[in-house]
């Protein structure tokens, strides 16, 4: 479903992606680890482009989405993102926020589109929300709407770039509850995080990341339970 | 000091006519202003160094030279050069337009950057492309951040149409000149100019403020 070759990213001169290799299938929940700094946030934004590739490749459904005769919004409509800030827009109502992409991208029907908005936020547990303004949110509840947004574009792969890190405490269950459900239903989901229990219970495969690097990877036991390398172990001995 | 209202009721149906004069270029030079400053801020925003420097120097142009000087190579230049004849109300409208345009590209820039980049990826994120992203996403939201310093430049624009009346433009402070120049009286025209100009400021103020207030409750 994706498939990561020898992707090499830089800003200016510090280069912070080396040599990615990686293949992600479909159905398949992976969860990126690591430091800060380690390449892991600029990684998953390389998948949809949000940052400009310096070398390499990397192939959503066989489609090179480096090359210049691909359309990458048409792109981008397949892939969800889900960002650390949420990045609701703040002039919408939660419903406009969602039926916003479908209407205007997909040109869906805007009876469709608030019909499936609506089962969006039912999904989420929201469903009171609809006509709130994200201002009147608390974190975990704009992450869900983040969550219904994206999912709104039925993209076939979804892409979450530490979700829970910018939430208080008490809220990060509720939105590590629909990422679980999501994961349950099918869902490819490529997940950035420092919640090592949700990449434990959750994840099909973990990838360590390290200096532009991936380091590491495996199922989520024996990465976390049997570390081969010695920063992994390093890694894992700080957060566990 | 004797101050002769006689002679201000004598000038008020100048004035008056004048007050139109003022309101009419003002709005035309706010109207022309803004949309010339929004494509010209795009440009300036523009990636390309190269393609962006004309829009740069533009604004550098009109921001670096006074008002003054500005409307009169309009007004005995660039106007006679295109239609062969001088025209003041055209004159003042090219220069109160292209003047306020340079600044309020700037205001415009500064509305456009100043909205978090989350939200542009974000919308590229959902599969919009450049354009509807800054159309549904970024300028609604730039847009009431631009209210108050767009508001500033309308109060400046008004007050700088005054100018036009060096170029026998009708407006207020050229029947101002002309009550001094017949009368030989300094009080009573230009504080009734300042008057006039006043109340003129006030009221955009006004509106500018109430309609700050209902885009703030949206």
């Amino acid at each position: 479903m994706i498939k990561v070759e020898k992707l090499k990213k830089s800003f200016g001169a510090n280069e912070v992606l080396k040599d990615i290799n990686a293949s992600i299938k479909q159905q398949e929940v992976v969860v990126v680890i690591g430091p800060s700094g380690s390449g892991k946030s600029t990684f998953l934004r390389c998948l949809n482009l949000l940052e400009s590739i310096t070398g390499g490749h990397v192939f959503i459904e066989g489609i090179d989405i480096t090359a210049k005769t691909t359309d990458i919004n048409k792109i981008r409509a397949e892939v969800g993102m889900v960002f650390q800030q949420f990045n609701l827009f703040p002039h919408k109502t939660v419903l406009d926020n969602i039926m916003l992409s479908p209407i205007k991208v997909k040109k869906i029907d805007p009876a469709k589109a608030k019909e499936k908005a609506l089962e969006l936020l039912r999904k989420v547990g929201l469903e009171e929300k609809a006509d709130a303004f994200p201002d009147s949110l608390s974190g975990g509840q704009k992450q869900r709407v983040a969550i219904a947004r994206a999912l709104a574009m039925e993209p076939k792969i979804m892409l979450f770039d530490e979700p829970t890190s910018a939430l208080d405490p008490e809220m990060v269950g509720e939105v590590l509850e629909v990422m679980k459900q999501l994961a349950k239903e099918g869902m490819t989901m490529v997940v950035v995080t420092h919640e090592m229990g949700f990449a434990r219970e959750v994840g099909d495969r973990v990838l360590f990341m390290d200096g532009g690097y991936i380091v590491e990877e495996n199922v989520p036991h024996e990465l976390f339970d049997n570390p081969q390398h010695e920063r992994t172990k390093a890694f894992l001995s700080k957060v566990l | 000091m004797d101050f002769r209202f006689e002679l201000i009721m004598d000038y008020l149906p100048f004035f008056l006519r004048g007050t139109l004069y003022t309101i009419g270029i003002s709005l035309l030079g706010i109207l022309f202003g803004t949309i010339l400053g929004l494509l010209i801020g795009l440009g300036k925003m523009m990636k390309n160094k190269i393609l962006a420097f004309p829009f740069l120097l533009y604004i550098s142009f009109f921001r670096g030279t006074p008002f003054i000087v500005q409307i009169f190579i309009i007004h005995f230049g660039v106007v006679p050069a295109i239609i062969g004849t001088t025209n003041g109300i055209a004159a003042g409208i090219i220069g109160l337009s292209l003047n306020a345009a340079a600044y309020i590209a700037e205001i415009f820039r500064a509305g456009i950057q100043s909205i978090d980049r989350g939200q542009m990826e974000a919308a590229r994120s959902l599969g919009m492309n450049h354009v509807q992203a800054m159309r549904y996403i970024i300028l609604p939201q730039a847009f009431k951040r631009m209210i108050p310093p767009l508001g500033n430049e309308f109060i400046v624009l008004l007050k700088e149409s005054a100018i036009t009346a060096l170029v026998a433009v009708p407006e207020i402070m050229y029947w101002g000149r002309a009550f001094q120049g017949q009368y030989y009286r300094v009080w009573e025209p230009y504080l009734t100019a300042a008057f006039i100009y006043f109340i003129l400021t006030l009221t955009l103020s006004y509106l500018l403020s109430r309609l700050e207030k209902r885009l703030a409750t949206e």
